[in-house]
Parts: structure tokens; sequence; C-alpha cells
């Protein structure tokens, strides 16, 4: 079933981006309402990883749960429109998708990969059932068969023993886990993957491995991701675009080379400064803010640590 | 040691304390029972037979000599034996054979009842618990009056309404006495009706409570991140409500339905009470108004072992359907 | 009577970590000033408040305003009117004094055995959570064995064996609490075992603070809306198994409570003869107050256990997320 679509492939199939987010407002309704998104554009296009970055409660998961709709009350969309444009040729207005509409899209266009290390699995179903889950129910028309050669296959493509499949989600490793939630989220050869701190609670190796599998996989298939975390460095590796989120909105966005060479923003700025060089002299980050990117501008002073 | 061999030591010594509790209570506290007892059995026309009195004082105490241990050996002989003794209100039948004709009559009310009760609260607690803030939501208030209902007062209030004034149901006994039990069909469908309103009277009381900590657990559950991912993966609410939320949120309610049935049980002795129904119940209460202590003692010592048996049971089966427990050291 | 288990209740911790909740600092302190300890205000709150007060008031105040309960009349079995307001027994004893006295009564036994029950099972499982180790396990398998073995069954035998003349209410009291604090026990020591972890308490911890302090200080103010709950749950368990003592006839021999109106009004064959203003206000009240307790205990839930609150929204005609 693999389509084995290269990301160039892809662009050619259908010019454009696959998905296109206008002035997109998200406000959590509560008695002092929080503007979490405000007035939020983006585009991405096919085949392209897209970085968004920024700090805890800056608003990169409830940008990316209400493009899926899955932001739950007291959030709410209040403006803006999320539009995918499908390979085949339909535009599809997300936020006004009927139910049974939505439900029929998801995981088919766009799936997504949430941090394995929490409780992202049904702890009391084989891991096996709830890969099936996903074929019986948006392809019903697969034999027990193929569904079996199915899970196998992507078992394999991740990297973890199909083995493995009937085991519980308490058995497996953090490392193993995440693998897990990918082959889940590709199950369905999706165009988009929006994976949310996919990495982040697991050790740099386990993380490495996986960072390479997303891109192999990317090469093979042609999906488009939108990867969140806020950790920039990281990004700069994997990403083609990155963009920086503060406190609601997107302060910078560009490919990840200019963000390195030439950011623009001042907090992108600061954000850069935040992470310690492999290759700088030992002491040099805390004493005077120096990290390999750059060198600290006029009037940015560090964060000096206090001796006591 | 393993889940399951824990599980089974630990209802041993559950058991050993039951035991060992029926042997301590009427040497306990005060008054001579055996003696009471002794003279109650004269007057039905009882032989003092050393034997009879010898089973009466291992079961009651004595103001023998006998060392309090060896006494306590000897009880457990008995309990082996399965000689509970001759009881005084049913005389001359023993101890064994009374509860062995009454039991059954509990076990398939309560049994039935119970389960009639849970699946019902459960399936109505899921229903309510997903469908969070429908007007399904303000019927939970009123289902904790009928959890605070005490089982006799609604029992009373059944019979006054379906018997005194309806006349559906009668208005006690097991069955149509006028029949004699055995299996025929006309036996069983009397059983049944007269079972009706006992029956019903525990599955209202009890349905309050399935239904609250289901609710409640489903309540819990639909903010975990797994109903997200299931959300996430497009499929359809009913199998998440089921294979996703119901799934995990019962769980709690299968840890606890050990300790609920100990409360169902007790709701049913004094259900039985109402409606002089010919279970283990009633039985007791009559042993305690002739203090027939040997009886009482009998009673007890089974009630205790077929709840510890339920729960056994039902703690075997949360570690099939929770694979978790089954990994624990 | 009631299966409304504390232990069919989720025992529950604040929510820490990557999810799209109302933006928030990272993990904090449980706040521990009064304000966050007292329930939000809400109908049901209300309704419960007034109940419980409104029954309570008619135990304690009634007593003092009714005519004598066991004065006989002759006028034998009577329905409520002319000068009874619910009615005469069987042997013209007016059934709204008794009920007034019997509340009291109920209302006594509760709180003695619910405050019992309640020291009992804290004592068991704050201490055994707090302590671990080999006292946890034996405190643990005391509970376990004492929960599992059936109530009133064994109540029902102690009492038996106890001659009438020594049933007082504080035997009674004393039987029940003992029987009925199990299950509290078991939610109080999970309780403490999650507060026992957090990282506050380990910090008074290492700063060298002395046991008793950390438990007084860092602890119990956590614990106490847990343990307000469980204590709702003593007296409902309390009330209800005291009334069905003494329905069976098994109960305090001086003493007059609802169960025992209801053990009278059985034996006067109240059902019989349709006398239902006899039966049925003992077994109402019962009810109401327990309803009463529950809804209040519902509100300490929503404090415990805050997914459980009905936030108030503004349903507006915009995008939403789908179910």
């Amino acid at each position: 079933m693999t389509t084995n679509t290269t990301a160039a492939d892809a662009r050619r199939a259908r010019p454009g981006p696959v998905l296109t987010v206008e002035h997109l407002d998200v406000i959590y309704q509560v008695a002092a309402p929080v503007h979490a998104v405000r007035d939020v554009s983006l585009t991405l296009g096919r085949g392209e990883i897209l970085g968004l970055a920024g700090e805890s409660g800056c608003g990169k998961t409830t940008l990316a749960y209400a493009i899926n709709r899955l932001h739950r009350p007291p959030a709410e969309v209040t403006a803006g429109s999320v539009t995918f444009h499908d390979r085949d040729g339909h535009d599809l207005d997300l936020l006004a998708l009927k139910n049974e509409d939505l439900r029929r899209f998801r995981w088919v266009k766009l799936s997504m990969v949430f941090q394995g290390a929490m409780n992202a699995l049904n702890p009391v179903t084989s891991v096996r059932a709830q890969l099936d889950d996903v074929l019986t129910t948006h392809v019903p028309s697969m034999s027990r068969r193929a569904r079996r050669a199915r899970c196998a296959e992507l078992f394999d493509l991740v990297g973890v023993d199909p083995g493995r499949l009937d085991s519980y989600p308490h058995e497996l490793s953090g490392g193993m886990r995440q693998r897990v939630m990918i082959a889940m989220a590709l199950l369905l050869d999706p165009q988009v993957m929006i994976m949310d701190e996919p990495t982040t609670a697991l050790d740099v190796v386990v993380q490495r491995g996986i960072l390479r599998e997303i891109l192999r996989l990317r090469e093979e298939l042609g999906f488009a991701v939108i990867f969140i975390t806020h950790d920039l460095p990281l990004l700069l590796e994997l990403s083609d675009r990155i963009a920086i989120m503060l406190e609601g909105e997107i302060v910078e966005l560009a490919s990840a080379d200019e963000i390195y060479q030439r950011p623009q923003h001042p907090y992108t700025r600061k954000l850069l400064d935040a992470f310690p060089s492999l290759t700088g002299d030992r002491g040099a980050f805390i004493r005077s803010g120096a990290s390999s990117s750059r060198e600290p501008l006029p009037g940015s002073q560090p964060e000096t640590v206090d001796p006591r | 040691m393993s889940y399951y061999g824990r599980k089974f030591a630990f209802y041993l010594v559950a058991l050993w304390a039951a035991v060992t509790l029926n042997f301590f209570i009427p040497r306990l506290l005060p008054g001579n029972p055996v003696d009471i007892l002794m003279a109650k059995l004269q007057q039905r026309g009882g032989s003092v037979d050393p034997s009879v009195r010898r089973t009466y004082e291992l079961l009651l105490g004595s103001d023998s000599d006998e060392s309090l241990w060896s006494q306590y050996l000897s009880y457990w002989n008995n309990m082996a034996h399965g000689d509970l003794g001759i009881s005084v209100s049913a005389f001359p039948a023993k101890v064994s054979d009374v509860i062995a004709q009454s039991l059954p009559w509990t076990i398939v009310l309560v049994g039935i009842a119970t389960l009639i009760s849970f699946a019902l609260g459960v399936a109505l607690g899921i229903v309510v618990g997903w469908r969070r803030g429908s007007w399904l939501d303000s019927l939970v208030p009123a289902t904790t009056v009928l959890a605070a209902v005490p089982y006799f007062w609604l029992a009373l209030i059944l019979v006054a309404l379906f018997s005194s004034a309806l006349h559906w149901f009668p208005l006690l006994g097991g069955y149509d006495v006028r029949l004699s039990p055995g299996w025929s069909w006309e036996f069983i469908s009397s059983a049944a009706y007269y079972g009706v309103l006992p029956a019903l009277t525990i599955v209202i009381s009890s349905i309050g409570g399935w239904l609250l900590g289901m609710r409640n657990m489903m309540v819990s559950t639909a903010s975990e991140d797994y109903i997200l991912t299931a959300q996430a993966k497009g499929l359809r609410p009913g199998r998440i409500m089921m294979r996703y939320a119901a799934r995990n949120a019962v769980l709690p309610s299968v840890a606890g339905f050990a300790i609920s049935l100990g409360f169902v049980v007790s709701g049913a002795i004094v259900t039985e009470q109402v409606f002089s129904y010919p279970g283990i119940g009633s039985k007791l209460l009559q042993a305690v108004q002739n203090n027939d202590y040997a009886l009482m003692q009998g009673i007890f010592l089974v009630i205790t072992v077929a709840v510890l048996g339920a729960n056994l049971i039902v703690d075997l089966l949360y570690g099939v359907i929770d694979p978790r427990t089954r990994a624990r050291r | 009577m009631t299966n409304i288990s504390p232990l069919t209740e989720p025992v529950s911790e604040p929510r820490e970590g990557p999810v799209p909740a109302a933006p928030e600092a990272a993990r904090r302190r449980p706040v521990s000033g009064w304000r966050a300890i007292l329930p939000r205000w809400s109908p049901k709150l209300g309704v419960g408040l007034g109940l419980v007060t409104a029954i309570a008031l008619f135990g304690i105040l009634g007593p003092m305003v009714v005519g004598d309960p066991a004065a006989i009349n002759n006028i034998g079995l009577t329905p409520p009117g002319g000068g009874h307001l619910l009615g005469t027994t069987q042997t013209g004893q007016d059934v709204f004094g008794q009920l007034a006295y019997a509340t009291r009564g109920s209302l006594q036994v509760g709180l003695l055995v619910g405050v019992m029950a309640t020291a009992l099972s804290a004592l068991f499982g704050i201490i055994g959570g707090y302590v671990g180790g080999a006292v946890d396990e034996v405190f643990s398998l005391f509970s376990n064995v004492m929960l599992v073995i059936p109530g009133l069954p064994l109540v029902i035998v102690i009492s038996a064996f106890v001659p009438a003349a020594q049933r007082g209410a504080w035997m009674i009291a004393i039987v029940l609490a003992i029987t009925g604090w199990a299950a509290s026990s078991r939610v109080l020591r999970a309780q403490t075992l999650s507060l026992r972890n957090r990282d506050y308490v380990a910090a008074s911890r290492v700063a060298g603070e002395k046991p008793w302090r950390v438990v007084s200080v860092e602890i119990l103010p956590n614990l106490l809306p847990v343990l307000a709950s469980q204590f709702v749950f003593a007296v409902i368990f309390a009330i209800l198994s005291e009334a069905g003592l003494s329905f069976l006839g098994l109960g305090a021999s001086n003493s007059s409570t609802l169960g025992t109106m209801l053990y009278y009004a059985q034996n006067g064959f109240a059902l019989q003869l349709e006398a239902w203003w006899w039966f049925v206000p003992p077994g109402a009240v019962i009810a109401l107050f327990g309803c009463g307790l529950s809804l209040i205990n519902f509100s300490i839930d929503e404090i415990i256990n805050p997914k459980l609150r009905t936030e108030p929204r503004k349903r507006a005609a915009s995008r939403s997320a789908a179910a």
C-alpha cells in the first residue's frame, strides 16, 4: 500500500501548499479569557518539515490541536480559517467540516504523533489492537491477514520488532512507544503529520535515532511535517522552515538557514542565545552568553548566574 | 510473588481471621451462652448429650479448665468436618442442614439482583459520564437519593405500593406455600414471581452506587491522553466510548465490587426480613431472636466464606482485565 | 446499606504535563489557603446544605417543641390531621413527636460513630501511609481484612451475643465504628501516599523537619477535603447501619431512633394496615438526610477532583471542537 512517493514527487503531484492557516485566533473562554493563539497565519508545503518553536505556554500545542480541531472546551476558535489542499485536487475547510466528515478526514489525510511517553496509548489493550483500530475504522474492506501484514510492515519500517505487536504499552520502553506512535501515524499514508514534542521525554541517543527515522520516512513517503518543540537547535538540524512563536503570535517565519544566520526578531535571537555551544570555551556561555551562533548584541544582556 | 499468588494468600488470611473472629466473639462478650443454649435445648425436649454439649462449648466458650489454644484447635477440627452444631430453633436439625436448605435462595436472589444492578449501573454510568453537560447530568444527584435510601424502608414502600395497594405482587414468602419445592416449572416460576419485589429492592438501592462510581471515572478518563489520541485517529465516538474510555473507567468499579458486595449482602439480610424470604438472612434473624447461637455463628461463617469467595473471583477477574497488574512485582 | 463506596471514587492528583489545558505554570504546590479548600457554591451544594441543616434543626429543636412522644391515647391508629401532624401510631402516640425524638437519636448516633470511625480510619490510613514499611503492610492487611468481612452480619452477631440489658447506645456506637472504618482508611492511605511523594514534602523532610510536623503542617491540610468527604460517608454509613440494626430489633435498648420507629411500625402491622404516615416519614428523613450529605460530598469531590467541575461555558455560535 506504500505509494513510495518522494518529497519531490509529492510537490509535483499538486503544486502549492498542503495546508494553509489564515489569521487563526484561539481563545480559552474562562473567567479571564486567555488569547492563546493570536492572528496566526502560515503555510505548509508538500513534503516540507516546518518547525514550530517557542517556550512552554506560548500556544504552539494549542495551535496544532486547533488545526485538527482537537482542542477542547474552554478553548474556542474565534476567527480565521484552516484549509487543507488535498493531493487529489479538493480543498477542505477544516474548521467547517461536519463531525462525520471530520472523523473520516482524520488520520487518513492528517495524523498526529503525541508524546509517546505520556499516556497516549490505551493501557489495557495491546498495541496491535490499537493499530488495527485505525484500519478497521477507515479501511473496513481490509482483511484480517492484510491488516496483520500492514502492521508488521510498518513496525519494520520504524525499526521495531513485529513480534512486539502483541505487547501492552507498559511493556515497551519510551523509545519503542514513540516508534509505535509513529508507525500508527503512518498507517494510512497521510499527507501531513503533526508531531507534538515527540522526542522531548527521550534520552538524546534515542532521540537522534527517531529523528533520523523521521527524515528517512519523509524522503520515502513524501509527507509534510509540523514539528513542535521547544528545542530550537534540534529544529535547526531537522526542519526546512521554522516558525518562532511567542505569546500566541508567530514572530518570525523563515528557512532554517535564515533563522540561524540572520535572525530578525529579538526573541529569536534570545532563543538562539539560550543554548550553550559544544565547541566554545568552557564557561563562556554562563559568563558572557557566548553561544556558537553569534556574538551577543550590544544592549541584550545575558542572564548572569547569581554566585550565591 | 505473582499477583494471583498474593491474592490467594490474602484470602486465606482473611478466612483465617473470620474463623478466629467467630471463635472469639462469644468468648469475649459477657454472658454464658452455652448454659442458655442447653436450657433451651432441654425445653425443646432435647437430651443433654455430652457430645452435644462439647460441640457447643467449642463453638461458644466454656468455664472449663481446657486451654484456649486446645479449644481453638478442636474448633478448627470441627470446622474442617463441617460440624457446626445442632440448631436450637430448628431442632433437631443440624446447623449445616439448615444452612444448606436456605442458602440457595439467598445466593440466587442476591446473585441475580447484584449482577443486574451492576450491569445496569455501569451501563448507565458510561452513558451519563460520557455525555457530560447534557440533561443526563442533572439526574445524577437524584441517584444519590436512591443510594441513601435504607434498603428495608424501600422494601416497605415497594410492598405497600405493589402488594397492599396494587396487589400486583405477593406480600411475603419465597414461593407459593401450596406448592412443594422441587424442580418443576410451576415451582420455579412461582419462586421467580415471589422474588421480583425483593430483587427490585436490591437493584434499586444499589444501582446508584455503581452509576455514580462509573460516571465519575468516565469523567476522569475522558480527559486522558489516550482518548485524545483515539479522537485524533478518527475513530467512531461509540468505539472510543466503549473500547477506550469505559474499558479503563470500569476498573475501579470492578476493584470495588468486592466491597460493595459486602453492602449488598447486608442489605439483602434486611430485605429478606421484610419479605420473610426463606433465605439465609431471615434464618440469621430467627436465630438471633431465639438465642440460637450455634446457628448464628454458622451462618456468619458461611456468609463470610461466600463473600470472600466472590471477592476472590472478582480479584482474579481483575487481574485478567487489567494487564498492568500482572506485571507488578 | 448503601454501596456508594468511597472506593469507587477516583483518587486523583493535579494534572501535570504538556496538555493543552488552560495555560498555567508548571507544577505548583496545591493552594492551601482557605479559599481553595471551601467548596464552590452551586445549586447542588445549596440543596445539600439546606436538607442537612433543616433535618439537623428538626432533630435538635424539635423535641423541645413537640409533646411527649410516649403518651398513649385511646384514639388508636389515625391518619394525619386533627392535632396530629403525622397521625398516630397503633397505641395513639403522636408520630410527629416521635419523629422529632427519633431524628435526634439517629443524628446523635450518626455523629458519634462518624467521628469515631473517621478517627480510626485516619489512624490506620494516614499513619500507615506516611510511615510506610512494615507498619504500613500490617495496617494495610488489617484494614483489607476488616473490609472484606461483611459488616452487618458481624454487627448482628456481636450485638446478639451481648445481653439486651447491656446493649447501650455507646456499645452499639463502638461496634458500628469498629466495623465501618476500613473503607475510608484505604482512601486516606492512598491519598497520603500520593501526597508523601510530592516535592514540597520531600523538601521539608530534607530540611530536617520532624515527622509529626511534616504530617501536621504539610500533609494534613491537603488531606482536609478527603477527610471531610470520608467523614460524610461515615455519617451516612452510621445512620443507615444503626437504622438497620434497630429495625431488626438489635439496636440500643433504650434509644429511640428512626430505625426503632420503623421496627415498631413493622411490628404494628403498619404495612398491612396501610398506615403510610407511620412508616414513610422515618425512612424519608433518613433518605433525605443521606441525600443532603451526598450532595455536599459532591461539592467536596469537585475540590478533590477538578475534572468533575462543570465549567460555566459561553455557548457562542462560533466553530468549536468536534466531539
